[in-house]
């Protein structure tokens, strides 16, 4: 299929459909808006529902309803939304039921802006809901990229039974690029016999559940999850990286960010220093065996977030204290720019006094 | 063809309204020494005209944006300048508004005023955006903005592109549905973009009559 330009939410909405999501629950804020505007036009297209609930809070209840009959369903907001659907998503976390939730992080905390961020990474990755669980964590920064992993988001939500969440910012949302949709790449995915379609009086009725009053049980239950989790820790870890064996210096950087730090690297490469990249691409699971590669002689590892420094403290745990760590970022909407990144580069390069 | 002084740019959502308006101001000021810049644009939160402000007032454009000073809303609030840049016969104003009939909305409120004028409106078609590759679909967007402003559709600009990824044949693919739309409704091709780097590029005779070359002013460095 040739290429055509699309603004970042709607390529999600278009990704989605074309994964076989048939339902869409949510309510607007920018900067995703577009996202549940697209899905309200072509669902019914396709014989999907779209649904504008009265809050984030009915949205993610209904994406737990609609996962729990075993079909394809998407909710998208943006951080402050995101922050309400946190119970709802420790629900289907718990209940293992698969849904893809799309973030296009904005400014915070609290009702922030409508500009682009980075600072909802701990609530991503670290659980934003109550107990222990994960969420797999795409962090794409291109809209193709986009476009790619919420395809492949469903399907590994439906291969594990989990929650997957789409974290990108206002700027991939709001952005517009070029873009191809592939055939999905099929994957044998297991029969969803646990999804409460009816019992057509042949089987004992399925329960979607996130309660376990019996500790035993729960304990179990929590095992079963962990091990999953380490299945999906083993299996899915996906990053970008080069001229790490030979760098003096080594970024870090993922999303709309890690495309700015690679204009700066750019930048240095003229100035005659070497920089490396590692860009993450699933934030959740981390690729911390990357920095395992990383030139022994190398000056320090440089973080670039639109935050003031949240995957860092990821860094410092893959780093395991080899390399000082240094931090660039901007907050509340501002973007860093290449500028900025290349002064820090050859401080750390020349060596920081 | 000669421009009308007041210029009016719509167009289907992401059809690249903003940058032709950007760009169509910078050229606009080799002509003219009053050159006005109306950022109408409340549809969308972020990459507006206005974001530009500075760059195009150093360059003697005057910019009107939201009476809310702050770049970062997505309050529908005009500025009372606006009117005036309409009216003001010394003025080469040009309106920059949102995408799709909805953004065209805000040109409603300014329709009686604009029809007294000579006007220019006109309707930037992209061939390479979902919503408008195909003569009928292009036509709908066309009429409904019309019906929404109540104004017509003077001139089509033709401005299919991938951003950076833009090659000649997209200028060309854009150029036949232009002139498939044209000859439909009876409305000329005025423009037909090419970035700079593909502007030379051009062979088509019928093109290159109408070619207006464009500088990314809207894209960072780091987009593609």
């Amino acid at each position: 299929m040739a290429k055509v330009l699309m603004k970042g939410n709607e390529a999600v909405g278009a990704a989605a459909i074309k994964a076989g999501c048939k339902y869409f629950f949510g309510y607007p804020i920018t900067p995703q808006s577009e996202l549940p505007e697209y899905m309200s036009l072509e669902l019914p297209k396709v014989g999907g529902v779209f649904l504008q609930a009265e809050s984030e809070l009915a949205a993610i209840n209904m994406v737990y309803g609609a996962a729990g009959t075993g079909a394809r369903v998407m909710t998208g907001s943006s951080s402050p939304g995101i922050s309400l659907k946190q119970e709802g998503i420790t629900y289907c976390a718990g209940a293992e039921l698969p849904c893809v939730i799309v973030n296009m992080m904005r400014g915070g905390p609290g009702l922030g802006s409508i500009q682009p961020s980075q600072s909802d990474y701990f609530q991503a990755t670290r659980g934003g809901g109550n107990g222990d669980y994960r969420t797999i964590v795409y962090a794409p920064s291109s809209i193709q990229e986009t476009v790619d992993y919420v395809m492949e988001a469903f399907d590994k939500a439906d291969l594990y039974r989990t929650p997957v969440l789409i974290l990108a910012d206002g700027m991939i949302g709001q952005m517009m690029e070029a873009v191809e949709f592939k055939e999905p790449k099929k994957i044998d995915l297991p029969e969803k016999d646990w999804s409460t379609t009816g019992t057509k009086g042949k089987r004992t009725h399925n329960i979607v559940n996130s309660l376990y009053l019996d500790s035993e049980l729960l304990e179990k239950h929590n095992l079963k999850l962990e091990e999953k989790y380490k299945l999906i820790e083993e299996k899915e870890v996906i990053y970008e990286s080069f001229g790490l064996e030979d760098a003096d210096v080594v970024c870090v950087a993922y999303g709309t960010t890690s495309r700015i730090v690679k204009n700066a690297i750019k930048l240095s490469e003229e100035k005659g220093i070497k920089v490396g990249l590692i860009r993450p691409i699933t934030l959740w699971p981390y690729p911390y065996e990357i920095f395992k590669k990383i030139n022994p002689n190398a000056k320090g590892v440089l973080t670039v977030e639109m935050s003031t420094g949240q995957m860092i403290d990821d860094v410092k745990i893959a780093v395991e204290g080899k390399f000082p760590v240094y931090f660039n970022g901007r907050t509340g909407g501002m973007i860093p720019t290449p500028a900025s990144i290349l002064t820090d580069i050859e401080k750390i390069a020349g060596g920081i006094k | 063809m000669l421009d009308k002084r007041l210029v009016i740019i719509t167009g289907h959502y992401g059809s690249g309204k903003t940058e032709f308006a950007v760009n169509y101001a910078v050229k606009m000021k080799n002509s003219y020494s009053n050159v006005s810049l109306a950022d109408l644009d409340i549809v969308n939160p972020y990459f507006r005209s206005r974001e530009k402000k500075i760059l195009l007032e150093d360059m003697g454009i005057q910019v009107l944006d939201s009476s809310i000073n702050n770049q970062t809303l997505d309050l529908p609030a005009l500025p009372a300048g606006i009117m005036g840049s309409i009216t003001n016969l010394n003025m080469k104003a040009i309106l920059d508004i949102g995408g799709d009939p909805v953004g065209a909305r805000v040109l409603a409120r300014f329709s009686d005023q604009i029809k007294m004028m000579d006007y220019d409106l006109f309707y930037v078609i992209n061939g390479n955006r979902p919503e408008t590759q195909t003569k009928e679909n292009v036509i709908r967007y066309l009429k409904d903005i019309e019906s929404t402003s109540g104004l017509k559709v003077t001139g089509l600009i033709n401005n299919t592109h991938l951003l950076k990824d833009t090659s000649v044949s997209d200028v060309e693919l854009g150029h036949e549905l232009s002139k498939e739309v044209s000859w439909e409704i009876d409305v000329p091709i005025r423009y037909e973009s090419a970035m700079m780097n593909i502007a030379d590029k051009i062979v088509s005779e019928e093109i290159k009559a109408k070619l207006f070359p464009l500088n990314l002013y809207m894209r960072e460095e780091w987009m593609s």
